[in-house]
């Protein structure tokens, strides 16, 4: 099958290796991935800061970049939640039908990563070994924006070699919430300290999430404390054959 | 000087803002350990109850999606519904009396209380009361008003506000309550302990006197059914029963959006409201009344309509859902934003992520322009409404709405230059390059400490990542064989 990958704009320019290993997996599952160079961002950050207007042109951007691919992908239920859930209504609501009509289109074959996994291809195990102790951050957009559900955690489950455990309070908010860590920034530091603290007590080595975002903001409180519990995103882990 | 033309609903006003913005107010709030340990437990326990509870449903999907529905039909015929409430309170021997904004509705309640004579009033909890200042408005005429929930009665002891819809002393321990009786309740013994049945027992015999003794009563409503001009009051201890039944005259305050079409429509609500709100099947006292009834009860029964700024909120389509609410509080207790800091940061008498869509809908959002940010929108406060309120959508479309109402401003032209940099691969592809100058930050430790305003508000507590050798983009172009072509 072929894929095309929506890489999104923060794993291009920040966390790369969240991408290769995407395109590793896939490719290990036999499936041909391609990189549409044309993308850029999804919106999301604009959308949710305020300005729709400006992340119309986004939209359109994402939307004719994509239109031409029967899958599109993503290591981040958040830009998967975006496309799917705003992206119709913020075209919809500045009067572009037509724009709005095209992205619930390519909405519906718009996958995150997990879902992609067991739900279009059926697999669970995917060949991985990562012998680490893990706990896995669910992610709040990935549990009730993009409703991934178990997905990540059955994915994990057939890693060989992995010692999983799950964290108090996993579903609970990093604290990140994109502009929300600077507008707020007291008040996302203090949820950010009681997710360390919940990652730390089940004495992680790794945390694990499905978007860079949340993993991005836990990071960087692990390492500004010297933790020495490293985040890494699901993709890794299942691209993953160490050991 | 009055224009003709389209007529223009009310803005909403009365306890609706803070002092402070919340960032500033939260900020504040963080520092206060024992307020955060408080809420902290508080909520913790509620959402347990409330899961258990709302787990042993199994239409308990089907009965939010019926409650949606009811309030959704009933806000389309709005108008309709208020006359046909009036009509059925005024045919069953009540009066109604229709208030713009929360300064009307305080002079409507004063008045009847003053054609009274009486100087003091016993009141029940109600949100609404809240809104519109009531026991200060009655105060600056002379008369005095006593809150009867315990809660409620902890907070106006204790010169305080409320910080929940439902636990309005939710932000109080044990210890905190017993100093407060001590202090501030006439009539207490002096060695009261913070043993629970303790406090109960003096608020008990101090209430007790004040139901006896008053000869009006004021309250809000849960809900009030317009098909038969019923009104009802939904709460856990009794003293609401106590204000309905005993007093000559009662005075029900309530926003136009509290009417239901149906008697049967409170078989929905009178499921999912005591298992969000208190995580109980059943609350301990549901009470109904229609007008007044010869020998029983109240002799005189005054509803107040309130709108202030309720039909701007019904204005809009996309937050109007807001007005859906029953005021459960499910949403504060599992909002990771209210456990940490509580109900005043919000500054208005509606807190959490309800607070943060009604506030700035009620009052306009140029005055409440920092609520709708008050959130990760993290949506479990979706999850949790028992009236699938879309909260985290309505956020969004009111940061467009705040951001709006600032026109130009620093913000909007870093985000239009971000937003103009995404517009094209190529400058994308160079902002990346630029980024990369970000490496030699991070050369000690493969992480970034600090950063310059605004984003030094992120390094202030957390590493940055330092940027990569190579971003996605050039690796891919970088790779010896490309089975895709992808360009």
């Amino acid at each position: 099958m072929q894929v095309a990958l929506f890489a999104t704009c923060l794993v291009d320019a920040f966390f790369p290796r969240a991408g290769q290993a995407t395109v590793a997996l896939l490719e290990r599952l036999g499936h041909e991935v391609v990189l549409p160079r044309e993308q850029t961002c999804c919106g999301q950050m604009h959308i949710n800061s305020g300005y729709p207007d400006q992340a119309l042109a986004l939209i359109r951007r994402h939307v004719t970049t994509f239109e031409p691919y029967d899958v599109v992908v993503a290591p981040s239920a958040s830009c998967v939640g975006c496309a799917r859930h705003q992206h119709p209504t913020v075209a919809r609501r500045l009067g572009d039908t037509a724009l709005a009509d095209r992205a619930e289109a390519l909405a519906a074959r718009t996958y995150d990563l997990s879902e992609f996994l067991v739900d279009v291809l059926g697999v669970t195990d995917v060949g991985a070994s990562y012998p680490h102790r893990v706990t896995l951050h669910p992610t709040c957009h990935s549990l009730r924006m993009v409703r991934v559900g178990d997905r990540p955690l059955r994915l994990l489950r057939a890693v060989r070699g992995i010692d999983l455990v799950e964290m108090p309070g996993a579903d609970a908010c990093c604290g990140f919430g994109g502009t929300f860590a600077v507008k707020n920034s007291d008040v996302s530091t203090a949820m950010l300290s009681d997710k360390l603290r919940d990652i730390l007590t089940v004495r992680a080595e790794v945390v694990t999430a499905g978007d860079v975002s949340c993993l991005m903001h836990i990071d960087g409180g692990l390492t500004r404390l010297r933790t020495g519990t490293r985040a890494v995103h699901l993709a890794e882990i299942l691209a993953s054959t160490d050991g | 000087m009055t224009f003709l033309g389209m007529p223009t609903a009310p803005r909403g006003v009365g306890r609706l803002r803070g002092d402070a913005p919340f960032p500033v107010a939260a900020r504040a709030a963080l520092t206060d350990t024992q307020l955060r340990r408080n809420i902290g437990h508080a909520t913790e326990t509620i959402r347990a109850r409330r899961a258990a509870l709302v787990a042993e449903m199994p239409d308990w999907e089907q009965l939010r999606r019926a409650g949606e529905a009811i309030k959704a039909d009933t806000l389309a015929r709005l108008p309709e519904v208020l006359v046909q409430l009036e009509e059925q309170v005024t045919a069953a021997g009540g009066t109604v009396h229709w208030a713009r904004d929360a300064i009307e509705a305080n002079a409507i309640v004063t008045s009847l209380v003053q054609a009274t004579g009486a100087d003091e009033v016993v009141k029940i909890k109600s949100m609404v009361t809240q809104e519109i200042g009531l026991n200060e408005a009655l105060a600056a005429a002379g008369i005095t008003a006593h809150e009867t929930d315990l809660a409620e009665l902890i907070v106006q002891l204790g010169h305080d506000r409320p910080s929940h819809i439902v636990v309005p002393a939710i932000h109080r321990n044990r210890t905190e309550i017993r100093d407060i009786f001590r202090r501030a309740m006439p009539g207490v013994r002096p060695d009261l302990t913070d043993d629970p049945p303790q406090l109960a027992e003096a608020a008990r015999t101090y209430l007790r006197r004040k139901f006896l003794s008053a000869r009006v009563a004021v309250s809000g409503a849960n809900f009030a059914v317009a098909e038969t001009g019923t009104v009802v009051i939904v709460e856990s201890e009794g003293n609401g029963r106590m204000c309905l039944t005993l007093p000559e005259v009662l005075i029900t305050v309530m926003g136009i959006e509290k009417v239901i079409p149906t008697f049967a429509d409170l078989e929905v609500f009178l499921q999912l409201l005591p298992r969000s709100a208190t995580g109980e099947r059943m609350n301990p006292y549901t009470s109904m009344w229609t007008g007044v009834t010869a020998g029983d009860g109240p002799r005189e029964f005054h509803l107040v309509l309130l709108d202030n700024g309720r039909t701007a909120t019904l204005a809009d389509p996309d937050g109007r859902a807001a007005l859906h609410c029953i005021r459960c509080g499910a949403c504060l207790n599992v909002c990771p934003v209210y456990e940490r800091v509580g109900g005043h940061a919000y500054g208005s008498v509606y807190p959490g992520p309800i607070g943060a869509v009604i506030t700035p809908q009620l009052t306009g959002v140029a005055d409440n322009p920092d609520l709708p940010f008050a959130s990760t929108l993290c949506g479990a406060c979706f999850d949790a409404c028992p009236v699938r309120i879309d909260i985290p959508s309505m956020l969004v479309h009111l940061r467009a709405r705040a951001v709006a109402s600032k026109g130009a401003s620093l913000e909007r032209g870093v985000f239009g230059a971000i937003a103009w940099t995404l517009r094209s691969p190529r400058r994308f592809s160079a902002a990346i390059r630029l980024a990369r100058l970000g490496r030699l930050l991070g050369r000690r430790r493969d992480r970034i400490s600090r950063l310059p305003w605004p984003l030094s508000r992120w390094t202030v507590a957390r590493d940055a990542p330092r940027p990569p050798r190579q971003s996605l983009r050039e690796w891919w172009r970088s790779r010896p064989t490309k089975p895709g072509a992808g360009e």
